[in-house]
């Protein structure tokens, strides 16, 4: 390893940090566009707010929880603020990856997403300062503790000798956080959309699913392509170096699972519902990136496609079903993150170089024991809250939009399309 | 002189300037208005169809001198009709006087 290797390498991942951080601009323009005028200025602030606060909760702590170093392969704590060792910014380091201050940067940027995707979940009818609290706590701990399972070195990563199973595969595989990231931010959104509630009017009185349009498609496409951009970051960055020959596969698999998923998306929709319906295209690319990113550095080109299109098909299967379900989730979080997240982490153990019954069962088994944690703990978090803080804003705010009555703000002042 | 008010379809609006400027009519304000009809829009959003009773239409306002009712009236149902429903609504009613800001003219002058 040369120094200039090291350079290279070091400069990649920060670009790839760069990318990350511009997906949360993603976020917050699909959200923006798939909600109602009178909420804009809330959905705004959550999403600046959790990248504020995800970035400084990471310092004091999650960066250590996340990579104790050394540790029981469970729990593990490095200290607080950001320890830096003799040979943080030395090729020792990462093997010439990547220097200290980078690591902690680019996962700082990855650890907000977790609650971002519940944001939207959530939006139009949930209490600021609940979910202000409620995503601290989550990102704090939730999220670094599943993290340092796999990604910090923990159990999952070994799970055959942890489990006392004699399985061929080394343990459980997540390349860039289909479930570490989406997935764990996926089974909050669920538990916190069943504690919540649905908005008014998401449901007749007969429980028939109505429809509550998000009032700027353009800012929600807008979203998706810069998502698909940053992307190129989250997975591309996730090579944990600039080797040449696995960051442009993983740049190849990646825009051929968003391509593949929302081709299939727009068409299992299209000869469902008899409409081109741009938000299911938009949420079938959106499923297709989640899909692969487990697998994004296994894959065939051929096989990401297939992962994409599958991807999609299951974002507008499970939209459908949430819906039966009389759940409401505004901006389809739950089908993208969830759904695609658990999909694409199982796919491991279908295709790609490490395919193989071993390994789908143990990814099966991690998909279980982070499923459990995650919902359990955000059933713990969001219960606790509910009974004191409480969860709901009122009828009449909800009537009249968060903006008005929890920032006494209009999105759009000056600008009257629309009055509520 | 007389107030025609039209409610008209907006994908008619431009057939109906021309209509109206053919016919020396050249002078009109209009808005556009939200309202509720006979008709329903079928739409579908994420796989929930949904129909809204909530319309867009052009409210188009035209002060004319007696003469031109009939006219205009009829310039007015030539060219905004498809003949399905929803094509709109048109009133009549008098006015009493009209000024120019201007010159302060009064009458039929001050409509032209």
């Amino acid at each position: 390893m040369t120094e200039d290797l090291f350079t290279t390498n070091n400069v990649w991942m920060m670009i790839c940090t760069a990318l990350v951080f511009f997906m949360h601009l993603g976020f917050s323009l699909l959200e923006t566009g798939l909600t109602r005028q009178k909420n804009t200025i809330n959905i705004l602030f959550k999403n600046m707010f959790i990248i504020c606060a995800g970035l400084m909760i990471y310092f004091v702590g999650g960066f250590s929880l996340m990579y104790p170093g050394e540790f029981n392969g469970i729990l593990g704590f490095n200290g607080f603020g950001l320890p830096i060792g003799e040979d943080g910014v030395s090729i020792a380091y990462a093997d010439g990856g990547y220097t200290y201050w980078t690591d902690f940067i680019f996962q700082g940027m990855f650890a907000a997403t977790a609650a971002t995707i519940v944001s939207g979940a959530v939006a139009e009818r949930i209490r600021l300062d609940a979910f202000m609290l409620f995503s601290v706590i989550y990102v704090g701990l939730i999220y670094p503790i599943v993290g340092s399972w796999h990604w910090g070195g923990g159990f999952l990563s070994s799970m055959d000798s942890f489990l006392g199973l004699d399985f061929e595969s080394d343990g459980f595989y997540d390349f860039a956080g289909s479930t570490l990231v989406h997935s764990v931010g996926g089974w909050a959104a669920l538990v916190a959309v069943i504690l919540l509630g649905a908005r008014k009017g998401k449901f007749s009185k007969e429980g028939k699913s109505l429809a509550i349009p998000g009032h700027n498609i353009p800012i929600a496409v807008a979203g998706v392509f810069i998502l698909w951009l940053g992307w190129f970051g989250f997975n591309g960055g996730s090579v944990l170096s600039a080797d040449p020959a696995l960051t442009s596969l993983v740049l190849v698999t990646t825009s051929l699972s968003a391509a593949a998923g929302g081709i299939s998306a727009f068409i299992s929709s299209t000869l469902w519902f008899k409409n081109y319906d741009v938000t299911m295209f938009m949420n079938g690319v959106l499923g297709g990136l989640v899909g692969i990113t487990a697998g994004a550095d296994l894959m065939s080109p051929l096989e990401s496609i297939i992962i994409g299109m599958t991807s999609g098909i299951i974002v507008v299967i499970a939209v459908n079903l949430i819906d039966r379900w009389k759940l409401d989730d505004p901006v389809g979080a739950i089908a993208v993150h969830l759904f695609c997240g658990v999909w694409g982490t199982l796919v491991i153990g279908i295709f790609g170089s490490r395919a193989g019954i071993d390994q789908f069962l143990i990814q099966l088994i991690g998909i279980l024991i982070i499923a459990l944690f995650c919902s359990v703990s955000a059933f713990l978090i969001l219960g606790v809250i509910k009974k004191t803080l409480g969860l709901r804003v009122s009828n009449k705010e909800e009537m009249e939009g968060l903006d008005l009555h929890e920032h006494g703000m209009d999105a759009y002042a000056d600008f009257g399309l629309n009055d509520h | 002189m007389k107030k025609i008010e039209a409610i008209i379809r907006k994908s008619k609006f431009d057939e109906v300037k021309e209509a109206l400027h053919d016919i020396q009519v050249n002078f009109f304000s209009y808005w556009d208005v939200t309202g509720v009809g006979n008709e329903k829009e079928g739409h579908v959003y994420r796989g929930v169809a949904y129909s809204t009773s909530d319309i867009q239409r052009r409210y188009v306002v035209i002060v004319v001198s007696d003469d031109f009712e009939q006219k205009t009236v009829q310039t007015l149902i030539n060219a905004a009709r498809t003949g399905d429903i929803g094509d709109g609504k048109i009133f009549v009613s008098e006015v009493k006087q009209s000024y120019r800001i201007r010159t302060g003219e009064s009458g039929n002058v001050a409509i032209n």
